[in-house]
């Protein structure tokens, strides 16, 4: 059973007015972070990767990653059909096993929220939908937030939004925070998962800005990406995203979500980012309220291995649904 | 501390090596006896008695060594350098293949994590011989020896058992690539690598007597480097043990090259990359269980980010996973002798007695076998032993500073000199320090890297001489 993330109400809001002041008080705070180390960043990522998980600690792990996935379809073609076979999947992700748990939530495009509701109901599956004229956010504000509300009166629990890159590569941060100030608004009781699409922020230093702009602006959830560039969500970046996490709630004690999105595939690698979270963030964080996979092809890969652990054999993808 | 998330334990298969119950030497070619009494040599993480070796005396020494001389003036030395290459290039690919069997052995052997033996020494050892395959043919473009370099003859190496293997091949590759022909003598704690290597020389068909590996103690070592027929002393362990031996060859036609101890500063800038400055303070002294003679042991942090850097590494500290060598997802293993924990812990106790801080994370040790958990120490001053004496163990110092001055003169004050970290993300500052630290080796943004073409060794009580890279081939030719 999934709930809707709740924001740690009995932390006190905190309160970084001096901070977002400007663009030139956002710089000097956003550039006085720790800087990353590429090359020790990525080592670090490795070794995490190298964790051997077994029997009953891959369980466990194959389990949550199924309870975090956000099934998502974000394509141009998408119908209704197409949708409610995804929601009905997200609720019985392997039909013939009753015990394998439900999806967190499932993501689609505003117009299809409708739909997707119409067949989760109170499932407990979220309806999440992108907004803010994904995947470039390149429109007008009002737009955006138009989108936005398009997206929550239609039902969305959840909404995924992309930060204007261009106003951040160009250090125009309080543009980036404001308007996420703006979608989490508009939002009203949906919670927003913030999109950097970190293939276009290059540098491990501006995930973690970005990472910290978010968190500051309200975002309940940061997400590395929209799944339309290259390249998406990797092991570094989701690092460098769960050490902003973890300080903030250091600083703050709120507690921030993380979602890394795109290309994550197979169950080894979803296992990986599982060992990331345990290991860097803390076991806090290891729950579809903080952390979540973006991914439409990875649940196959989580049933198939599921249906291993349990038979002892392995079937083929013919035994699973397609969508 | 219990997470939902407890990795199952993952041990790596013993099946894959073959312990004999007992060993001999490896002279001329051929495993022979000792006529010295054999000694055992047992798990560290688990005090079972592996197999018993044989101890090498005078006699054994000198057979030895005169298989050596004749494999030197007969064959090795003879031979074109490209033909040797070949040897070398040989035994690193077997090394390769039997990269898993080495690893398993020297975690059980030494007590390290499987972790470090299958992905850092084994991985380096094979570098290691084929790094120096490639310099065999290539030895009149090293510039040394007035572009006719010629080999020394018979070099006595004596090793460690920090890294058994790796050092067997820091010594071994160099000096068989220039045409030397070695005797050497592993620790007495961790002797079955080095007869496993014994084996793969066999199986790559390297001539008799080119390499000879006499087990043994302290007296089988002094038999060695006291020789009279052995041309060039390698040596990498203690300072006071390398004291003797620089004695002992005083006056010889000898050449020496000593890698002894050090108490390496780690020091800190306020503007460094944190969360990759405090995983370089783990790896720079909790790898290997800290028997590691570069290992950043004194950690300068600067005081305006002291308790920021202090907090996230007991953090991080607290998710090392310490046990069983052999699991897979082991950070930190079992420490090597009963006599090295002892001295662990009598230096810690008067850590604690000079008023220092002690800090462990909470971990659970098992009951057999020579454990520590990963400590660190703070409040702790240059006046203190614990700052000054190197204590090869999971043990780290952790000193203040504020300046970039006062860090230098910090790091430099210590009888040793072999390496030095620094964390800063400015460039100049690197540099700056770098140029200024008294130490063989200055790692900046990261600890602990080794690569065979790169240089190593120490300046004052951390030895003399250099192995690796382009340098390391000096010590073994004239």
């Amino acid at each position: 059973m999934t709930s809707t993330p709740t924001p740690t109400a009995t932390a006190p809001q905190a309160d970084f007015s001096d901070i977002t002041r400007s663009d030139a008080t956002l710089r000097r705070f956003l550039h006085g972070l720790p800087g990353v180390d590429q090359v020790g960043a990525e080592a670090r990522a490795a070794a995490l990767g190298t964790r051997s998980i077994k029997t009953t600690a891959k369980d466990y792990a194959i389990d949550l990653a199924i309870r975090m996935v956000d099934l998502t379809t974000l394509e141009g073609q998408d119908t209704h059909g197409k949708v409610r076979a995804l929601a009905a999947k997200a609720m019985h992700p392997d039909p013939a096993d009753p015990s394998c748990p439900m999806t967190a939530a499932v993501c689609v495009y505003p117009d299809m929220v409708a739909t997707a509701k119409e067949v989760l109901g109170t499932s407990g599956v979220n309806v999440a939908a992108v907004a803010t004229a994904f995947p470039s956010g390149r429109a007008a504000l009002d737009i955006k937030l138009a989108d936005t509300q398009d997206a929550v009166e239609a039902g969305a629990d959840e909404i995924d939004m992309v930060i204007d890159r261009g106003a951040f590569l160009s250090g125009r941060y309080k543009a980036v925070f404001d308007e996420i100030v703006a979608v989490r608004e508009a939002c009203g009781d949906a919670h927003l998962k913030v999109i950097f699409e970190t293939g276009e922020l290059q540098t491990y230093d501006n995930v973690r800005r970005a990472s910290w702009l978010a968190m500051m602006a309200g975002g309940h959830f940061i997400k590395t990406s929209t799944g339309k560039v290259q390249p998406a969500a990797t092991l570094p970046v989701t690092l460098v995203m769960l050490e902003a996490v973890r300080d903030f709630r250091e600083a703050t004690g709120q507690m921030i979500g993380v979602k890394p999105a795109g290309g994550i595939r197979t169950t080894k690698d979803a296992i990986k980012y599982l060992v990331m979270v345990n290991e860097v963030a803390g076991q806090d964080w290891l729950d579809p309220d903080w952390f979540r996979f973006g991914a439409s092809t990875l649940l196959n890969d989580l049933l198939m291995q599921r249906t291993k652990m349990t038979t002892g054999r392995y079937s083929g993808p013919d035994y699973f649904t397609l969508d | 501390m219990s997470s939902p998330f407890e990795y199952a334990p993952a041990p790596e298969s013993r099946s894959i090596v073959d312990i004999k119950p007992s060993y001999g030497l490896f002279i001329n070619g051929e495993f022979v006896d000792g006529h010295g009494k054999a000694f055992k040599t047992i798990s560290p993480s688990t005090e079972e008695v592996l197999s018993e070796v044989a101890e090498a005396d005078e006699a054994d020494v000198d057979a030895a060594v005169k298989a050596a001389r004749r494999a030197y003036t007969r064959v090795w030395s003879k031979m074109p350098g490209r033909e040797r290459a070949k040897y070398l290039y040989r035994i690193a690919r077997i090394i390769q293949e039997r990269g898993r069997e080495l690893a398993v052995l020297e975690s059980i052997d030494n007590g390290k994590p499987i972790k470090e033996s299958r992905d850092v020494d084994v991985p380096t050892v094979a570098a290691h011989f084929f790094y120096y395959a490639g310099w065999a043919d290539k030895l009149e473009y090293s510039g040394f020896g007035n572009g006719n370099p010629q080999p020394l003859g018979v070099a006595g190496q004596v090793i460690p058992w920090n890294f058994p293997l790796l050092m067997l091949a820091w010594k071994i590759a160099p000096a068989l690539a220039c045409g030397n022909t070695v005797v050497l003598k592993p620790a007495e704690t961790t002797p079955l690598t080095a007869l496993l290597f014994a084996e793969i020389c066999q199986q790559a068909d390297l001539p008799p007597g080119v390499v000879n590996i006499v087990t043994g103690a302290g007296e089988t070592g002094r038999a060695l480097v006291s020789h009279p027929d052995v041309n060039k002393v390698a040596f990498t362990g203690s300072t006071d043990v390398g004291r003797a031996i620089a004695k002992a060859v005083a006056g010889s036609a000898k050449k020496v090259t000593l890698e002894l101890g050090g108490k390496a500063a780690n020091i800190v800038f306020d503007d460094a990359p944190i969360d990759q400055a405090v995983e370089g303070i783990v790896n720079g002294i909790f790898f290997n269980q800290g028997h590691v003679c570069c290992a950043g042991s004194r950690l300068l942090v600067q005081e305006s980010v002291a308790d920021e850097v202090l907090e996230r590494l007991k953090r991080r500290m607290s998710t090392l996973r310490v046990g069983d060598p052999l699991d897979k997802n082991t950070d930190i293993g079992a420490i090597n002798s009963a006599e090295q924990l002892a001295r662990i812990r009598e230096l810690s106790d008067i850590g604690e007695a000079e008023g220092a801080g002690r800090w462990s994370p909470a971990c659970d040790l098992p009951s057999n076998g020579f454990w520590f958990p990963p400590t660190l120490f703070t409040g702790v001053t240059q006046a203190h032993r614990i700052a000054r004496e190197e204590i090869f163990g999971p043990v780290l110092s952790v000193l203040t500073f504020r300046t970039p001055s006062e860090a230098i003169e910090k790091a430099n004050n210590t009888p040793y000199g072999l390496s030095a970290g620094v964390w800063t993300d400015k460039g100049s500052l690197i540099l700056h320090m770098a140029n200024q630290l008294r130490a063989g080796v200055v790692w900046a943004n990261t600890f602990n890297k080794f690569d065979p073409t790169s240089p190593f060794g120490g300046y004052k009580e951390s030895g003399y001489g250099r192995e690796g890279g382009r340098h390391g081939l000096e010590a073994y030719l004239k």
